[in-house]
């Protein structure tokens, strides 16, 4: 390789920020000074190539200090790194929390997604923008993750170290203060706050949240923690997958596969190492389950990482953690820390010569980095752009090694699946859909938030205990890609079979309720400017095809009946090909809500 | 000169193409066969030196089992397989496909589109007048080659012609993100502040034109580029010992641009700056 650097210098503090995360520079080949040993020595090659995982981290340590990234921290940083200036440009402008033009140290991310749109998030984004002056930048952003308390706004502070603040629900003033001084926002209340049921012994995955202290490994292992992992090297990684496969569990992050057979297929693997990911990169609008186990329950996560990184014979775990949620971040920090200080993660975990460890990478702002192999392109330094499958991530995934990838909620399943034995597990909800599910209920109810219930109950059933309003008008069911269905749907079973035969999908376990008050092709333009704004680029389908569906919706923003017809017809022949020839799921499921609002809800008639 | 490597002898895959039975040597693709089948499938992105980057997705067929078409030109062939490549399926992608593309950047110098376009019958001005268009100026900043990413269908081919596939210069990759991302080089400077070392490997493989020789440039701009007019003639260049292909293609008695061979064993179509653009010496007449 033979790389050209421009001749642009860091300033001293964005050099400090790339230093502080990996060490001073030794050579004047990777921007040190010059010395003797420079003069016969070259360095890079294969080593330095190897450092190029650091490249997402490294821009997250020039942003956090600065605020953006100049050329010049740039070019510092792809010295460093022995990474081609263009190759991470190209990475650097893929994400939205990232910007390469100079901008204010301070930046409020002002959530303009369903639930927050519902809510009034253009008015607050009207009033922020206004009271806002140069001293911060306003950045209309998608789901936050905080939809139980829309409207949401992140005030994000550069310098050493960077400083955040959540405001949710955001006034113009709490917002405003927020971006001031994000030091004195009042604290955001407990994660227990989003789940209404909190404290119900009858709860399993939520059991601890709001119950035990989330910054405490022993106040963890008081309420039930590392029973799992024992009973795990009890069991011995077969016995481990055997008791996942048993118990019936599939994924929760949308596609619903067998965990137990991905497992199995990622441990008979003859090529090595073998990784393990844990997708905590929670984009889909109007999801927030993983963010609040995440805040409530921080040791689950890392113990159930380590049960499954043991069953499939992985040493090393990495949690892909998306950039909007700081406090989860902080927590998971602390427990990952702790959990290797007392020796649950490390070279001998547990003294039972199992070596784990968890690393811990932060996402900057791209929905698509949740599709599977997206995420391993972004940890690997690249533009996270999906890869096309076959191979499958169990043959060849994270750096091209056999690679498991859960998301959280998946995960923390297993932790029940061992304490109570596969049996037991199997025995909660139906037949085909085992286990306690997750709904993550926002929009027109009393009482938003995360609800437990075991599968095979009715969305009626979820949305009565959220405290549904009178004038329902649509329920979304699994987020921006899933699809919405009319108030007298409400007996629809919450099971992936249920909802299949309904003609719908569960998903990620969104329930979202709009009352007859949201005006719905406004809606709708939002779900199609997000997946617009979402897309990698890398498929024609999905780059162009997302912009003309946008168009064609604001087109028939304000008409119905004839006046639409020809843009109906149009968003279909479209959608359909984005359907069936894109590359992966973004693009493939762009269309799902929209669709269903025009088919079920009728709203362009 | 054309050398055609045999390789070690690989085993057959029987399949199975529109309901005829094929038999393809183990880790071809399903383009291949379809090839060999005398099928015709648009390809845009599909190079034939590169390794497939399936972006572009005018090549999809139905493929038996599969929840969405499958992209022919990076699919392996399976045994057993069931490929159908002309349903009413495949072409409403292909057409949809063809028209998104057409709408969005200029194929004026993209070879064969203009017949795929008829023959899928799409329509690419349906999308009404407020249609989002690339828009970009070209790109003229140095007298070798100009990019014109107006034309631009994002294949990648140039960013791994000049990556780890061919050069490993690096000079440009894929900035931004969704309709708005760019090939550029870093900081989206002028080319002549970059990495680039103008070996023209990505001229070589841009199916579009968007990145082309400054001289076809010129003349398309004056009116005078006129390929009924032109001949090829495959030469060995001068310069070094290496000995790569060059094709020169000829004008009027002037050389008008330089590719090579993809099929030659040692070079696959690659060449440096002075076999690529070195050619002003042969006609100067001085
Ligand atoms: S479907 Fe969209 S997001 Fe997925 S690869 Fe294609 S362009 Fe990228
Ligand atoms: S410039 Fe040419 S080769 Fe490069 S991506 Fe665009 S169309 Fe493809
Ligand atoms: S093209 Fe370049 S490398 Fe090839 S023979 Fe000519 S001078 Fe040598
Ligand atoms: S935080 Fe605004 S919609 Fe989720
Ligand atoms: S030619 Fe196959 S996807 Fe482009």
């Amino acid at each position: 390789m033979d790389l050209h650097f421009g001749d642009s210098k860091p300033t001293d503090d964005e050099r400090a920020a790339v230093d502080a995360l990996l060490g001073p520079p030794e050579s004047s080949w990777e921007g040190a000074d010059r010395s003797d040993a420079d003069l016969r020595w070259a360095r890079g090659g294969r080593e330095a190539r190897d450092r190029r995982e650091m490249l997402l981290p490294g821009l997250h340590a020039i942003n956090d200090r600065i605020g953006w990234i100049s050329d010049g921290a740039l070019d510092y940083l792809c010295r460093r790194l022995t990474v081609p200036p263009a190759e991470a440009y190209g990475v650097a402008t893929f994400y939205a929390m990232f910007s390469v033009r100079p901008r204010p140290a301070t930046v409020l991310h002002v959530c303009t997604d369903l639930a927050c749109a519902a809510a009034g998030a253009s008015e607050l984004c009207a009033g922020v923008e206004a009271r806002l002056g140069h001293g911060a930048s306003v950045q209309r952003s998608p789901c936050l993750g905080l939809c139980e308390r829309a409207p949401a706004a992140l005030a994000v502070r550069a310098g050493d170290p960077v400083r955040t603040a959540v405001s949710a629900p955001a006034t113009v003033e709490a917002a405003v203060l927020a971006a001031g001084s994000p030091d004195s926002a009042p604290e955001e209340p407990p994660a227990a706050m989003a789940v209404p049921q909190a404290g119900d012994p009858a709860l399993t995955l939520l059991r601890r949240v709001g119950v035990v202290d989330p910054c405490s490994l022993d106040d963890y292992r008081a309420h039930g923690g590392y029973t799992a992992l024992r009973r795990a090297f009890g069991l011995g990684p077969a016995g481990v997958i055997r008791e996942v496969t048993d118990s019936g569990l599939v994924g929760r992050g949308g596609a619903a596969f067998p965990t137990g057979r991905k497992w199995q297929a990622t441990a008979s693997q003859p090529d090595h190492p073998h990784y393990l990911v844990c997708n905590a990169d929670e984009s889909e609008p109007g999801t927030f389950k993983d963010r609040v186990l995440m805040e409530g329950d921080p040791y689950a996560l890392v113990e159930a990482m380590t049960v499954a990184g043991y069953a499939v014979g992985a040493h090393r775990g990495y949690l892909y953690l998306r950039g909007e949620y700081p406090r989860a971040l902080r927590r998971l920090e602390h427990a990952v820390a702790q959990a290797r200080a007392r020796g649950f993660l490390g070279d001998d975990v547990l003294g039972q010569g199992y070596a784990f460890d968890i690393e811990i990478r932060r996402g900057a702002g791209a929905y698509i980095c949740g599709e599977e192999t997206a995420l391993f392109n972004s940890i690997e330094g690249y533009r996270g752009e999906p890869r096309s499958k076959p191979p499958f991530p169990v043959e060849k995934g994270l750096f091209g090694k056999p690679t498991v990838e859960n998301n959280v909620e998946t995960l923390v399943n297993v932790l029940p699946i061992l304490t109570m034995g596969a049996p037991a597990y199997a025995a909660i909800g139906t037949d085909r859909s085992t286990g306690p599910k997750l709904f993550c209920v926002s929009g027109g109810v009393d009482r938003p938030g995360i609800y437990e219930l075991p599968f095979g109950a009715t969305l009626g059933e979820v949305l009565a205990l959220a405290g549904v309003r009178e004038n329902l008008r649509a329920v979304l069911l699994g987020g921006a890609a899933g699809g919405f269905v009319r108030p007298d749907e409400l007996d629809i079973p919450l099971t992936f079979e249920g909802t299949r035969e309904a003609g719908t999908t569960l998903g990620s376990g969104v329930v979202m309720a709009f009352d007859d008050t949201v005006p719905l092709p406004r809606l709708l333009l939002r779900i199609a400017e997000f997946f617009r704004d979402e897309s990698c680029g890398q498929c024609v389908p999905c780059r162009v095809g997302t912009v003309r569906q946008e168009e064609a919706l604001h087109r028939i923003v304000r008409r119905t009946g004839a006046a639409a017809a020809d843009d109906i017809a149009l968003l279909r022949e479209v959608g359909r090909a984005m359907r069936d020839a894109s590359i992966c799921g973004l693009g493939q499921t762009a269309w799902n809500a929209v669709e269903s609002a025009i088919d079920r809800l009728g709203a362009y008639e | 000169m054309t050398v055609t490597s045999l390789g070690i002898p690989r085993r057959l895959l029987e399949f199975t193409i529109d309901g005829q039975a094929v038999r393809m040597p183990e880790g071809s693709t399903v383009l291949d066969a379809c090839r060999a089948a005398g099928k015709d499938i648009p390809t845009l992105c599909q190079g034939d030196t590169l390794r497939p980057k399936n972006a572009c997705r005018v090549c999809v067929v139905e493929v038996e089992g599969s929840r969405t078409l499958v992209p022919a030109c990076s699919r392996r062939a399976e045994p057993g397989m069931e490929v159908r490549t002309d349903t009413e399926r495949a072409r409403h992608s292909r057409k949809i496909v063809l028209e998104l593309l057409a709408s969005s950047v200029d194929l004026s110098t993209t070879p064969q589109v203009a017949a795929w376009i008829k023959e899928y019958e799409a329509k690419p001005d349906r999308f009404g007048p407020d249609t989002a268009r690339l828009n970009e100026e070209p790109k003229i900043d140095n007298d070798l080659y100009v990019r014109d990413y107006d034309k631009c269908i994002l294949c990648y081919k140039c960013v791994d012609a000049c990556g780890d596939q061919w050069q490993n210069t690096f000079a440009i990759s894929v900035s931004g993100r969704g309709f708005d991302a760019r090939i550029s080089v870093e900081q989206d400077a002028p080319l002549t502040d970059s990495a680039c070392v103008y070996c023209g490997n990505c001229i070589e493989v841009c199916p579009t034109g968007a990145l082309s020789f400054k001289s076809e440039f010129d003349m398309r701009a004056a009116g005078t580029w006129d390929e009924t007019r032109q001949t090829e003639t495959t030469t060995v260049c001068a310069y070094c010992g290496v000995g790569c292909n060059l094709t020169l293609h000829v004008q009027d008695n002037e050389i008008v641009k330089v590719t090579s061979p993809h099929d030659n064993p040692v070079t696959h179509g690659n060449l440096c700056i002075k076999g690529r653009f070195g050619y002003q010496h042969v006609q100067n007449r001085d």
